[in-house]
């Protein structure tokens, strides 16, 4: 349950910005999560109001945005969806070293009140 | 009856109709009427705003992480942050590997990442090694500020060390996302684990700069197929390399620990591959370079 950690690197960091901000509350807080960073989004979830209860975020709301992985083909020069992590090229069949997106692990903003 | 509008009534009804105004209560038909519409405007309530951020969510743990490597970039000392199942054989291989490298005159140590005993930091420093115990309690994962207070616990100096194992928590998904400063993330995937392991836990298996097939003296009896294993290994982990050891008959052990202690092998060319990608291990390498 790496989510739980994860979730408190959120809170910290959104509170941070809202207490420099004079914001009164968090209504939104956005995060962009790749496919292939090994993180669940249903466990974010579940971390996300056990985490910000009394807080200035404990009415958020956890807006998550799911980044699919990418890979780009040395062979056939432009890049394709690395579906469950798979990173051969669907067209040529080359395996790819070369991942474009998909381990992001990030704040992307907040809505502030 | 108080009537609005009426400078005396207004004085008697003002408190309760300022208290109406600033919650935003008050009826346009009264405010237009009775004194508070005089007043100045009570400050609007702020709307609400976005503000634009983009930061990693692991920015703490990515920064000390690369302040760890920098220091064992220092001391010269190469690290390996070692992945796996539980029960794929970590300690096992580490004692043999630790046996090998002390009839050599080099010293190994390790910093073992346990839920709740030190069971394998004793299996080891009875083979030798020296051994730093990190109890997690409940944590599934290694972080960097763990291996950051576990090494004013070795003692040596990094730089009397020929190599440093942290051995992390066995899980296959939590420990992927934390950098901790190492200079090879291995993967350790035993063959009894079966051949598809690398497209169960593809997150770990990519980020894997190094996959050790272990218990390799049981392949046969377990019937592993070697070759789907390694198309298997590719398509996750397609700049890993892949070496096969045993810790029951030390195979693979020698050209494992040559490989490790010899930079100028071919390792180079993908080491640190797609690491920028997240913003992650990647800040982590530019911060070193």
């Amino acid at each position: 349950m790496h989510e739980l950690s994860l979730m408190e690197a959120v809170r910290e960091q959104a509170l941070e910005q809202a207490q420099r901000h004079g914001a009164r509350c968090i209504e939104v807080i956005h995060l962009r999560i790749g496919r292939l960073a090994g993180v669940e989004p249903e466990a974010l979830q579940w971390a996300f109001a056990l985490v910000m209860a009394g807080s200035l975020a404990a009415t958020a709301r956890l807006q998550i945005e799911t980044v699919p992985a990418r890979c780009h083909c040395s062979v056939c020069q432009s890049s394709f969806e690395a579906e469950a992590g798979t990173c051969r090229c669907p067209r040529c069949g080359t395996a790819s070293n070369r991942l474009l997106q998909g381990r992001e692990l990030e704040l992307t903003s907040l809505e502030i009140h | 009856m108080p009537q609005h509008g009426s400078r005396s009534a207004a004085v008697r009804s003002t408190p309760p109709l300022r208290q109406l105004h600033s919650l935003n209560c008050c009826p346009p038909s009264v405010c237009a009427t009775c004194p508070c519409a005089t007043d100045p405007p009570p400050a609007a309530p702020a709307g609400s705003r976005r503000l634009t951020l983009g930061q990693a969510l692991l920015q703490r743990n990515d920064q000390q992480a690369a302040a760890l490597r920098r220091r064992f970039h220092q001391a010269g000392l190469p690290v390996l942050n070692l992945l796996s199942s539980p029960g794929s054989g970590k300690t096992a291989l580490l004692e043999r590997l630790g046996a090998e490298m002390g009839q050599r005159n080099l010293r190994l140590a390790v910093i073992v990442g346990d839920l709740a005993t030190d069971r394998d930091a004793r299996r080891l420093a009875a083979a030798g090694v020296e051994a730093v115990p990190i109890s997690t309690g409940q944590a599934c994962h290694l972080e960097a500020a763990m291996v950051a207070r576990a090494l004013e616990r070795l003692p040596l100096p990094l730089e009397r060390l020929d190599l440093l194992v942290i051995e992390n928590v066995a899980n296959l998904v939590c420990p992927a996302a934390f950098d901790l400063g190492e200079s090879l993330r291995v993967v350790l995937l035993s063959v009894c684990e079966g051949e598809d392991k690398p497209l169960k836990y593809p997150s770990s298996f990519h980020s894997a700069d190094l996959v050790l097939l272990g218990k390799s003296d049981l392949a046969g009896v377990v019937g592993f197929d070697r070759a789907q294993a390694l198309a298997h290994l590719e398509a996750v982990a397609p700049g890993a390399a892949v070496r096969e050891v045993s810790a029951r008959s030390g195979a693979g052990l020698e050209a494992l620990l040559e490989w490790l202690l010899h930079p100028r092998e071919p390792r180079g060319e993908w080491e640190w591959r797609g690491w920028g990608v997240a913003g992650q291990r990647g800040t982590a390498k530019g911060a070193e370079g």
